[in-house]
């Protein structure tokens, strides 16, 4: 897509849910404009005044240190004031519902919310009761769209265009929001992906994604431009879901050797936290075809880019 | 760029030609030569003027002058007053401006905002020694206390008026012209 074809498109979205409504321009203005946020994070003085008086609450109802830190981390250097609104000391413990403390938000005025919930649907039932932007932060099974924006992201700045690349995304698909927003995405942006799993978490209705899926991660290899490891959550294991860790490190784990057979020089990316010796081998994550730094990095940018878009920063023609 | 009735033409390929090699004169005879000196050109259309400049003074002086980039966008001072927000570039500015001579480049000098957010974004890339500011069109109405260094021409206008400056490494064509606001 030409720049000028991004830059005719206005940004009128207040919430970020999910990469399902999104059109594949809305998605290339982000990382378009995830791009000069990047080269501010470059800088010693890693300050904007931007989004200086506006708020943020992060209201994370899930354990996250990494992406409540990097949301955190992408507002102030916008310049915005960020509330944390930590769960565990907080009227939630006293069973106030979800609606009420949001709407407690809303009275102090509060300009944007970041959720993270393990309901599935919570984000954008606040977005429906609430005057202030949403942005999901991952809720439940259902969607972590920043993490599918931000790999998308990394995967642009190593090629440009999506365009006949194929991905492979190995792992618990069943359970993964990673996968599933990243799936949707990557399909809008024109690439092929194929969801690889053992079949008790890879089941036969995640073809409702339309893209293609396989047991064997072997087979898939061949001819991959990018490769990525989700986390194996190990209390999958006590449910019954795969036999023994040995084995599925044996079948799906990403090592040096496994990486040589697509023949091309792919990266390997990973949402992280990391299993090292589970989904991804120690060699490999720290090895040169790993981005998985870069996406942490990246995460920074991509957030600042929404969250400036999300709060104002629409798009148009260089007003005179 | 901005819609309006044509009204006048305010300056002409070769005046454009001239005013740039002009300002590139007093900008190496202001500072005594080129020592210190990088350009700054702020997007869009102060870019192709500092690139103009830069290679006027290679021409003259032999010296071919570092040339930085500016995205002012996340400095405006008027990001919910307005509906249609200008999409944010990146800066770049691969060199230290600390202890330089920043020469600021634009187009039209008009209320002064734009000036005021690059010198904001400027201090925050370093600490120059100074800055001076060079314009292609001072058309008055200024809303803060800033004035140019180098001027390609004084043009009196009214508020009710557009001044759009055409350079043929963006636009179609090269001039300046005056238009009247279309309502």
């Amino acid at each position: 897509m030409s720049k000028k074809e991004v830059r005719a498109l206005s940004w009128k979205r207040k919430d970020l849910l999910d990469l399902d409504d999104l059109s594949a321009q809305e998605i290339e203005l982000i990382l378009q404009c995830a791009l000069p946020m990047k080269e501010v994070l470059s800088r010693p003085l890693k300050k904007l005044p931007t989004l200086r008086g506006k708020s943020i609450a992060l209201m994370f109802y899930e354990n996250s240190t990494r992406t409540r830190t990097s949301f955190e981390i992408a507002g102030k250097i916008l310049g915005a004031d960020i509330t944390n609104f930590s769960v565990a000391q907080s009227s939630v413990y006293k069973g106030e519902s979800l609606l009420d403390t949001a709407k407690t938000l809303q009275a102090m005025n509060i300009d944007l919310v970041i959720i993270r919930h393990a309901s599935s649907g919570a984000s954008e039932f606040l977005a429906k009761q609430l005057r202030a932007g949403v942005i999901n932060g991952g809720d439940g099974q259902h969607a972590h769209p920043t993490q599918a924006l931000l790999d998308f992201f990394t995967m642009k700045e190593r090629w440009g265009d999506f365009r006949g690349k194929k991905i492979l995304i190995v792992g618990d698909i069943l359970h993964s929001r990673v996968a599933r927003s990243n799936a949707l995405g990557l399909k809008k942006l024109g690439a092929e992906v194929v969801l690889i799993g053992p079949p008790t978490l890879l089941p036969p209705e995640m073809s409702y994604l339309g893209v293609r899926t396989s047991y064997n991660l072997d087979r898939e290899l061949p001819g991959a431009d990018a490769v990525m490891a989700l986390r194996l959550q190990l209390e999958r294991q006590q449910s019954g879901l795969f036999p023994s860790l040995r084995e599925y490190n044996r079948l799906y784990g990403l090592t040096k050797e496994r990486i040589a057979k697509t023949g091309k020089d792919t990266i390997v990316l990973h949402p992280g936290p990391l299993n090292r010796g589970v989904e991804i081998s120690s060699d490999l994550a720290d090895s040169v075809q790993s981005v998985i730094e870069e996406q942490v990095t990246n995460g920074v940018a991509v957030r600042m880019a929404l969250i400036y878009l999300l709060m104002g920063g629409g798009t148009g023609n260089v007003v005179a | 760029m901005s819609k309006g009735i044509p009204k006048n033409r305010i300056m002409d390929a070769d005046g454009i030609r001239r005013a740039i090699t002009r300002i590139s004169h007093e900008i190496v005879e202001k500072n005594k030569g080129t020592e210190n000196l990088v350009l700054i050109g702020i997007r869009t259309r102060g870019v192709p003027l500092a690139e103009r400049i830069q290679a006027r003074i290679l021409e003259f002086e032999k010296v071919k002058l570092p040339l930085g980039i500016l995205d002012i966008t996340l400095y405006r001072d008027d990001l919910s007053m307005i509906d249609v927000q200008p999409v944010v570039h990146e800066t770049k500015v691969p060199f230290s401006i600390e202890g330089k001579t920043v020469i600021l480049v634009d187009d039209v000098l008009f209320t002064g905002r734009t000036a005021r957010a690059a010198l904001d974004a400027l201090i925050d890339l370093g600490r120059p020694q100074r800055i001076q500011l060079a314009v292609l069109i001072d058309r008055g109405h200024r809303e803060l206390p800033i004035r140019a260094d180098y001027v390609g021409k004084n043009v009196p206008t009214s508020r009710r008026e557009i001044v759009s400056v055409c350079l043929s490494e963006i636009d179609n064509s090269e001039e300046v012209l005056l238009l009247e606001k279309a309502d």
